[in-house]
């Protein structure tokens, strides 16, 4: 059974943060919403979480209580510890001989010794990767996490994606926002929104070969318009150029020759 | 600078809430309570029990404003009045010579009644249920409902706010939990707490200042619990209409305030202007205070105190269902069960 989304709106006054999503999401694949700010990957993941009304198009999701969820910097009781945190969840999602699993979770994620400590003092990648803990804890259908790696050290991203990838090993449909789209390529799919549509969906090497003209590197831009950094270099897109001549495209290309190219056509 | 006093004032400008807070809450107050901030009762409810000559009555002066009469009766019947609290003072004209039977819960009334009663000679007076008018036995079951309020409306409202800015709640419209599972889950403890915060406050009155506990326990604890639910209603309200708990912190203050000054606690509804009475009537604290003043202190029985108890079950169920219909909307966005 697949989850997604057909036509999805939704309206925050008279902005449309989505404005008519269509998305398939597949169990046991990690799906990767990527986007400029605003462009609506939080609300996306809140809309098929059901933490949002939506105000058109459906939702395709798993009954109540089989999503896991984490809100971009929420997802746990910072007054608890982090074996009170587990605990609660357990209670909740009723589930019986979970203490292995949560010891095994914790093991992974580098946080074994720290279960008699208040999740509110661990620090900021732990507080992310106890969130994730949480959220997989009950097994659930469908696993949506909102930004679980922003402000993370590498390590701890490394062992957050560890996480997710057990997630979806075990049969989750998985779904992460995330600014990073070095993370965004180990993913099956990536979702590209931009102003709250979907600009491109499918593995990251079909977006990347979507990818029309050549982009390669300079030390000064030709066109600034389009161009951007990436470490001391510039990369420059070339619209009408030829992809062979280009080199190793990235999915941080594609992804930002799709804005470029959406921001030039008129939104119809 | 400069740049920072221009940025605190469009800050400033922005919160709309802080700006009530500060320039029309104090001017709305000054005026509410310059009128119900009297300690002289210039009118004492009085009530005349049997058939007193007109002198007597004439002596009674101005300052008793007779509400009720009752010719045929005798003083049995004139403290049934006073313990009611049909009326503040009750002339009793039966035999001679009259008896004056003053409410001592009613503090002002009863201070003043003492000194206006001069004229009256050969009068014998009484003054029940607070002989020597402690303004402690008046104040302690006055102070428990302060207690049950701040309690209600900060912890809760506090806590449910803390639920929402650390993304927690948005969480539980995921999970299994049902919206009445969370709300009641939430409430029950800090129902449990406020509880046992009233019965700590009430035996602490009891020993320490020596507050007599003369009623129902059972009446104590209606009153108790209905105000209670009353309170938490209002706390899960606070925190529906608050982003933060700085926002949850100036609500409750702009929901305690008025309650303190106007219910009767400190200054007596008798010397307030009929407009700030009216305010008063429609304060749950305003209906607790009779209420446990008349169990404690009273020892009135159920038939006396049901007009309170009603108007505060009418609120608890009114000002519980409005604030679980919003904790609801919030707790199940896309309306699902």
């Amino acid at each position: 059974m697949s989850w997604g989304a057909t036509g999805l709106v939704v309206r925050f006054g008279s902005t449309a943060a989505l404005a008519g999503v269509d998305l398939t999401i597949e169990p046991g694949r990690i799906h990767a919403v990527i986007g400029g700010d605003g462009s609506g990957k939080t609300t996306l993941l809140r809309a098929l979480a059901e933490a949002i009304p939506v105000d058109g198009g459906s939702v395709r999701r798993p009954g109540p209580g089989r999503i896991g969820y984490v809100s971009i910097g929420g997802g746990l009781f910072p007054d608890l510890t982090v074996d009170e945190n587990l605990d609660f969840v357990a209670r909740v999602y009723g589930l019986s001989a979970w203490r292995d699993r949560a010891g095994e979770l914790l093991h992974r994620a580098g946080l074994a010794a720290v279960g008699g400590r208040p999740a509110g003092v661990l620090s900021g990648g732990q507080q992310r990767k106890l969130a994730g803990i949480l959220a997989l804890l009950p097994e659930p259908e469908l696993l949506v996490l909102d930004e679980v790696t922003t402000g993370v050290d590498p390590r701890s991203r490394m062992e957050i994606w560890r996480l997710v990838m057990v997630a979806a090993a075990a049969g989750s449909a998985v779904v992460v926002a995330t600014a990073y789209l070095d993370e965004a390529e180990r993913a099956g799919h990536v979702v590209l929104l931009h102003e709250g549509r979907v600009l491109a969906f499918g593995s990251p090497q079909s977006i990347v070969d979507a990818v029309t003209g050549t982009v390669e590197d300079v030390a000064t831009p030709a066109d600034p318009d389009l161009a951007w950094r990436r470490g001391a270099q510039w990369r420059q897109w070339r619209p009408a150029g030829s992809p062979a001549a280009g080199g190793r495209l990235r999915l941080e290309d594609a992804a930002i020759i799709s804005e470029l190219l959406a921001e030039r056509v008129p939104r119809p | 600078m400069q740049a920072m006093i221009v940025k605190e004032f469009r800050q400033m400008r922005r919160d709309r809430r802080t700006m009530a807070l500060m320039f029309v809450v104090p001017v709305l107050m000054l005026a509410v309570f310059g009128y119900a901030a009297r300690f002289d009762v210039a009118r004492i409810p009085t009530a005349v029990v049997g058939s007193p000559s007109p002198e007597v009555l004439r002596a009674l002066g101005p300052a008793f404003d007779v509400v009720r009469r009752q010719p045929s009766g005798d003083e049995a019947a004139a403290r049934r009045l006073l313990r009611d609290s049909k009326a503040h003072v009750v002339l009793v004209a039966g035999g001679p010579p009259p008896a004056v039977l003053i409410d001592g819960t009613e503090l002002f009334s009863a201070q003043s009644a003492l000194r206006h009663l001069g004229g009256l000679p050969d009068t014998r007076v009484d003054v029940l249920y607070n002989a020597n008018l402690s303004t402690a036995a008046v104040m302690v079951p006055s102070i428990t409902g302060f207690i049950l309020l701040f309690v209600g409306l900060f912890i809760t409202g506090l806590g449910v706010v803390r639920e929402r800015e650390q993304g927690t709640l948005e969480q539980f419209a995921v999970t299994p939990l049902r919206p009445a599972d969370v709300i009641v889950g939430k409430i029950v403890p800090y129902f449990v707490i406020a509880f046992l915060n009233l019965v700590i406050a009430t035996l602490a009155g009891l020993w320490l200042f020596g507050v007599p506990f003369r009623g129902s326990v059972v009446l104590f604890a209606a009153f108790g619990l209905v105000f209670l639910f009353t309170v938490l209603g209002f706390g899960v309200l606070v925190s529906t209409a608050s982003r933060t708990q700085g926002e949850a912190v100036q609500l409750a203050i702009l929901v305690i305030l008025p309650q303190v000054m106007v219910s009767g606690m400190f200054f007596p509804l008798q010397a307030m202007p009929a407009g700030i009475r009216w305010i008063a009537s429609v304060m749950p604290l305003t209906y607790y205070i009779v209420g446990m003043r008349s169990v404690l202190l009273k020892a009135a029985p159920f038939a006396a105190l049901r007009f309170p108890l009603a108007v505060l079950v009418v609120m608890a169920v009114a000002v519980f269902a409005l604030s679980v219909l919003r904790f609801r909307r919030e707790l199940a966005p896309a309306g699902g069960a």
